[in-house]
């Protein structure tokens, strides 16, 4: 049993990718293979013009600078506050004090948390959680954003307000490949759908729509 | 880059500080622990400096004596204390003339009027003419005895009191070998031990933030700016358990001291303790900061392999 087998996926810069599927099709391990979270056994992955397995531990973490990830369980740091949290995606990056203290307050009035910025993530609710998660994701303004199921826990609107976020950035240049199993915001985006089923791709249009 | 590192270097401090002071019950704990490691090295350290200086005062009593025969002359005396002085086991040679061996036993025997009136009657001075010897290592005073015992000396030396105490040195040097090899032996053991207890609260702390350290890595942290803050926290741990450390020991010390000299005189560690004081809590202070950064760095390890 293999999580992935004989996936073969190019994605063009600045293109908005829906993958799809039911759970357990193998999206989040396709991502986690993006990010170098795992290796795989066979074949190889090409970010840009690097090849993630030729990446040494040591270079790993300069790929990840480029490449915002909002995780499906969120992956906020517990001991850190709300703007910590996002600060800490800029930190690694070795961005100057001034432009984070800019940027940060900009990205938590964007995701809706101005006034949570000194909580913890356990005061947070699972909603808010998840907009610490995309607002962390983002504020470095990465090449590309990997999203793993973003509005798995927000209401419609809220969910409408990170999707259009998500166009917004790929509208300014980066590419975003956004994993999720709701068809409604599929069937409204009208942009390229990738369908997984049992860890191969089945399906991939341009303009498509999930159904099921 | 230099001000990139610097940015670094003040963001890892920074974080390193702020973990301490919100997990400030964990940090409590750790630099409890800490303190028991720490004040354990150091009464063990202060132990092993009192016992030194018991078994070395034990040892620098003992001596032997030649005695020379009353025809022997003063300058042959000398002549063989200076060759016993070129021997690269001698420590020192103590020269008693006649004269001054009858004036100490007078003196020793003042209020002993018969022993007083029989030397008078006496007439002559009875006593012979010695060499105190002391030897470096007690366990050279074998081949001093047997030098001294050589034909070569034959005329000239009465006796040596070595061959009478050789049993008595012996067993001291034996006991004395036993207590300074047993002793290293259980400082060692109770060092580790409370070293691997340090060790082990620091490994626990860490496991608790091991997804955190994961999470980390995946936002895209070097190894260096995630260990940074736990290497931090690690040194500050130690810095302040030394501090703590010698707080409770400065007046403990001068309070024992006192009790200890009433029963091993010559025995002041009250006086060391204060004379050392700095290298005492430099070096207390190198041991528990070092024993928070490694441990640290050796916990960190295995959970920066994402």
């Amino acid at each position: 049993m293999v999580a992935l087998e004989k996936v073969n996926l190019i994605i063009k810069p600045s293109e908005f990718i829906s993958l799809v599927g039911s759970s357990g099709a193998g999206k989040s391990t396709l991502l986690r293979l993006l990010i170098g979270e795992e290796a795989p056994t066979m074949g190889e992955i090409i970010v840009g013009d690097v090849s993630i397995n030729s990446l040494s531990h040591h270079e790993l973490p300069y790929l990840r600078r480029k490449i915002g990830t909002i995780f499906q369980d969120y992956k906020l740091l517990t001991a850190k506050t709300v703007y910590e949290n996002i600060a800490f995606a800029m930190e690694v990056a070795g961005k100057h004090e001034l432009e984070i203290k800019e940027d940060v307050p900009q990205v938590l009035n964007l995701v809706g948390l101005g006034d949570k910025a000194d909580q913890f993530p356990h005061q947070l609710s699972g909603g808010e959680r998840q907009r610490v998660a995309i607002g962390r994701a983002l504020v470095h303004r990465p090449d590309i954003l990997v999203a793993d199921e973003p509005t798995g826990n927000l209401d419609p609107v809220n969910t409408w307000e990170v999707i259009n976020l998500l166009l917004k950035l790929n509208e300014l240049g980066a590419t975003v490949i956004l994993a999720t199993h709701d068809n409604s915001i599929v069937n409204n985006l009208e942009r390229r759908v990738v369908l997984m089923e049992k860890g191969r791709i089945i399906k991939d249009d341009e303009k498509g729509k999930y159904l099921i | 880059m230099r001000e990139k590192i610097f940015t670094a270097l003040r963001r890892v401090i920074k974080s390193g500080l702020n973990s301490f002071w919100r997990n400030r019950w964990v940090s409590t704990a750790t630099i409890s622990v800490m303190v028991i490691t720490l004040g354990l090295i150091t009464s063990l350290f202060l132990v092993s400096v009192i016992a030194g200086s018991i078994l070395q005062d034990l040892e620098e009593k003992v001596d032997i004596s030649v005695y020379f025969k009353l025809t022997t002359t003063e300058n042959e005396i000398l002549k063989i204390k200076t060759e016993l002085e070129g021997l690269s086991d001698v420590k020192s040679v103590e020269y008693v003339s006649r004269a001054m061996a009858l004036a100490k036993f007078e003196e020793g025997h003042q209020n002993n009027p018969l022993i007083i009136k029989s030397l008078e009657e006496l007439g002559d001075n009875p006593l012979e003419a010695s060499l105190n010897i002391k030897a470096k290592l007690i366990d050279n005073y074998g081949s001093i005895a047997s030098f001294l015992e050589s034909p070569r000396f034959a005329a000239l030396v009465d006796t040596v009191n070595y061959r009478q105490n050789q049993q008595v040195i012996g067993k001291l040097s034996s006991i004395l070998n036993t207590i300074r090899k047993s002793g290293l032996v259980a400082i060692l053991v109770l060092g580790l031990v409370a070293v691997l207890v340090t060790f082990n609260t620091i490994r626990l702390t860490i496991y608790s933030t091991r997804e955190e350290i994961g999470v980390m890595r995946l936002v895209g942290a070097s190894n260096w700016y995630i260990r940074g803050p736990f290497i931090v926290e690690g040194g500050l741990h130690g810095l302040l358990a030394s501090v703590a450390t010698i707080i409770i020991f400065y007046p403990l010390v001068l309070f024992i001291s006192p009790k200890l000299s009433s029963f091993l005189s010559g025995v002041d560690i009250a006086t060391y303790f204060k004379q050392n004081f700095w290298q005492i809590f430099v070096l207390q202070t190198l041991v528990g900061v070092s024993l928070g950064v490694v441990s640290s760095l050796i916990a960190i390890r295995r959970y920066l392999k994402v």
